[in-house]
């Protein structure tokens, strides 16, 4: 992964500004790192290279650490993602009434694999481990809109009604 | 309004007691906010609701009131709906059904018979909640708000008995309330079952001058969704808990961490430490006893591992979420190395009704060794998916049989899960084994937080290993060899078994690995890991052994590892499996049996899974077509 080219693709011209408000709502503290992360993950939903430095200087901690937290936790990203994130729960409950095949189908149907980003940056693909949804196995969330009993047979409606919508 | 003595706080109880008990004249519904109800439209029947209400001129909240409440727990059956007076039920409720609803059931008080549950077996209609068998073979004691009460409203938890169990812990010393815990014998619901008296002691004595007390609302195990129920249905109940815990060890901050998949719990919880500050039941001065207790929402960053103790710590910390070795307690330095009080969320939720009813009263429900309730979600191929408590002691087959309503299809029963990644897989001839921790952990599986799920016919018990150990590997922290290398050797040995390159002495092999893993794994996650392998091993050693050998899958799930084929005298000619078949490898005439060729078929199990008469079965591949 090329994290570097790709941030200074997507970046901001002017993070440290843009990011002032965060900054000054958040003490300095490294126990704010995470929050901080989140905070940024889910303005551009993903962490411009840039801002881990910037997030470091704020906290008075080493990059080196900023970046193993940025890596260890799944909900943070390196690379840009699409405006709407597409979970397929592979949790036991939909492993068993066959998830795996929901995931196939809407691979099939995005054209990416899971994790990938379509080309117009409108989808994003992952898959998370349990929603704890199980009534409804199997279970595939948009943007934390969750729909339930998912068939491959009814993917191409979901992305249908999905791309129809403006970004959430 | 901040309440600033005990003696205000009982007044403002009685008060909304009394004013809850004035309104239950009142025509009102009770509309299931769950995430699963939720997912089902149940926000647009509420509206809908309050459409009708105002197109009949019925004055809003004084003639007719739609609450939303928390998890009623039968999500199976979703959105569901409970009508006062009456406390009539129904479930599967749309929009476009409200309109009938309320000129019938509201304005008239009749029944709508089609949208009441129905026993699957007798077909007899139930009028309550309280008259299905779902409900009836339960315990709610910690649940006994969720689903009853808006969770974004104190004054409707309190006027139903929040915060009196910390009103009661505030005329007792806190020596004494340690040692209430201590006697009712209430242990870990996070699935360790450590006695949590022994807990708070050990952090109370411990030197230090500052104390933390911490919930555990990580709930990482797929098939589980008791925390989160509980934090979204019931948030005050936690909270209640965790200040008599605070006060009990002498704790003045305490942070409850959220899973990040649970954006409704956090909004639940966001809401309840607002409310709660307001009425001066947390903050500054709690009800002018002088005691100070600050709570703050630690949202996770989706990562399993973190709800183990000392990595969650890690990660409240700042710092990515790994474990240490624990040869000193956290009760003693945990968080900051500081004396630290980690419960599970519902541990939490169970504090203030021993402190209100005494240990004798907590330890009169369940088994001696296990004392208490405990919530389960249960799962899988089973009729009535939901959330269920129960007495502790329960057996697995009133669970499944009796509250679950059995298999789903009336297919056989093969298995049932519990514990999570870090339990095992437990088989039909061990139903009869009650539900306590001890009894568990010495059947191979675990408590663990209280996932059940089950298994059928149509399961693979080596796919489900194997999807554990994927689970597990992709979990890892990394940080000690035993597990990041042991979990993947097992994968690696799991996944040739499930695509029919099994040789002799896998098994053998699994089962070595396993013992040595959970011998020197550093934490909890790798010491367990490979009990769902091992639990396998233990109970289905003749699917390991066919796929090994014969490189055979009997259930049908691991593709390549058997033929589909239809029984011509059980075969009626409906047509489900040629419509459900992808590849156009089933051929038939309707209303004549139907025939699969083999060339055309990819083992997808499509077919074994639409047939309603389960005349398709998973054959040798050497066996003729």
């Amino acid at each position: 992964m090329n994290s570097q080219a790709v941030s200074t693709a997507e970046a901001p011209e002017n993070l440290a500004f843009d990011l002032q408000d965060l900054f000054k709502a958040t003490p300095r503290h490294p126990r704010f790192l995470l929050p901080l992360l989140q905070d940024i993950q889910f303005r551009y939903r993903y962490l411009p290279r840039a801002s881990l430095k910037l997030v470091a200087e704020h906290l008075g901690i080493p990059e080196s650490r900023v970046y193993a937290v940025a890596t260890f936790y799944k909900a943070l990203s390196l690379t840009p993602r699409g405006e709407k994130t597409v979970k397929v729960c592979l949790g036991t409950a939909c492993h068993l009434r066959g998830a795996a095949s929901v995931l196939d189908a809407l691979s099939r149907n995005l054209g990416i694999p899971p994790g990938g980003t379509t080309h117009d940056m409108r989808f994003t693909l992952e898959t998370v481990n349990c929603l704890g949804a199980c009534a409804l196995a199997p279970v595939v969330t948009v943007n934390d809109r969750v729909y339930g009993q998912m068939t491959p047979g009814r993917v191409a409606e979901l992305i249908e009604k999905e791309s129809r919508h403006e970004a959430d | 309004m901040k309440l600033t003595s005990q003696k205000a706080f009982e007044e403002w109880q009685a008060l909304l007691s009394e004013r809850e008990k004035g309104a239950s004249g009142v025509r009102r519904v009770r509309i299931c906010a769950g995430t699963g109800c939720l997912a089902n439209g149940s926000a647009q029947v509420k509206a809908a609701f309050e459409a009708e209400a105002i197109r009949h001129g019925l004055s809003i909240p004084l003639e007719f009131a739609a609450e939303s409440t928390g998890c009623h727990g039968f999500c199976e059956r979703g959105p569901l709906v409970v009508l006062q007076p009456g406390e009539i039920f129904y479930e599967k409720v749309k929009p476009e059904d409200v309109r009938e609803i309320f000129e019938k059931t509201v304005l008239r008080g009749e029944i709508v018979p089609r949208l009441q549950y129905r026993d699957p077996n007798t077909k007899q209609p139930a009028r309550t909640s309280a008259e299905i068998p779902f409900y009836a073979r339960q315990h709610r004691l910690v649940l006994n708000r969720c689903g009853e009460v808006d969770p974004f409203e104190i004054e409707a938890a309190v006027s139903r008995g929040a915060y009196r169990g910390l009103a009661r812990a505030f005329s007792l010393e806190p020596e004494r309330i340690v040692s209430m815990i201590k006697d009712s014998g209430l242990r870990g619901r996070g699935g360790g079952g450590f006695p949590t008296g022994v807990k708070w002691e050990s952090a109370r004595k411990a030197p230090g001058r500052h104390r933390f007390v911490l919930a555990n609302g990580d709930e990482g195990d797929p098939g589980a969704f008791m925390d989160r129920s509980l934090m979204e249905g019931d948030p005050h109940s936690v909270l209640e808990g965790m200040i008599i815990g605070a006060y009990a060890v002498g704790a003045r901050k305490g942070f409850i961490y959220v899973r990040a998949e649970y954006p409704l719990a956090v909004k639940a919880l966001q809401q309840a430490i607002r409310q709660a500050k307001e009425r001066g039941l947390l903050g500054r001065d709690i009800l002018g006893t002088g005691f100070d207790f600050d709570l703050e929402i630690c949202r996770g960053g989706g990562a399993f591992v973190c709800g183990e103790s000392t990595a969650l710590m890690a990660s409240i910390e700042g710092r990515a979420g790994e474990p240490r070795v624990k040869y000193i307690r956290s009760t003693e330095r945990g968080l900051w190395n500081c004396p630290t009080v980690l419960n599970n969320v519902e541990t939490w939720a169970n504090v203030p009704h021993i402190v209100l009813n005494g240990p004798e009263w907590f330890r009169s429900m369940g088994t001696e060794k296990s004392p208490g309730t405990k919530i389960f979600s249960l799962v899988g191929k089973v009729k009535n998916s939901g959330l269920v408590e129960i007495p502790m002691g329960t057996t697995l087959r009133t669970m499944i049989e009796d509250i679950g309503g059995g298999v789903l299809k009336n297919r056989a029963f093969k298995a049932v899960q519990t514990g999570g990644p870090s339990g095992g897989c437990l088989p039909a001839d061990a139903l009869d084994l009650p539900v306590d921790f001890d009894a568990l952990t010495a059947s191979g599986s675990m408590m663990g937080s209280g996932g059940m799920i089950v298994m059928d016919e149509r399961t693979c018990m080596v796919d489900v290993a194997r999807y554990f150990v994927d689970f597990l590997a992709e979990e890892s922290c990394g940080k000690c060899t035993p597990c990041r290398e042991g979990l993947k050797a097992l994968q690696r040995l799991l996944h040739k078994l499930c695509s029919g390159r099994g040789e002799a002495g896998d098994g053998k092999r699994l089962g070595e690995i396993g013992s040595a893993l959970a011998d020197t794994a550093l934490c909890g996650l790798g010491q367990t890991a490979p009990n769902p392998v091992l639990s396998v091993l233990r109970y289905f050693p003749g699917e390991i052994a066919e796929h090994e050998a014969e490189h055979f899958c009997r259930a049908g799930v691991c593709k390549g590892m058997y033929w589909p084929r239809i029984d011509p005298a059980k075969c009626v000619g409906c047509g489900a499996c040629k419509k459900a078949c992808a590849a156009g490898a089933i051929r038939g005439e309707p209303r004549a049996a139907h025939v699969i060729e083999r060339a055309h078929c990819v083992t997808c199990g499509a077919c074994l899974e639409a047939c309603p008469f389960s005349a398709i079965t998973a054959v040798r591949r050497e066996e003729p077509e």
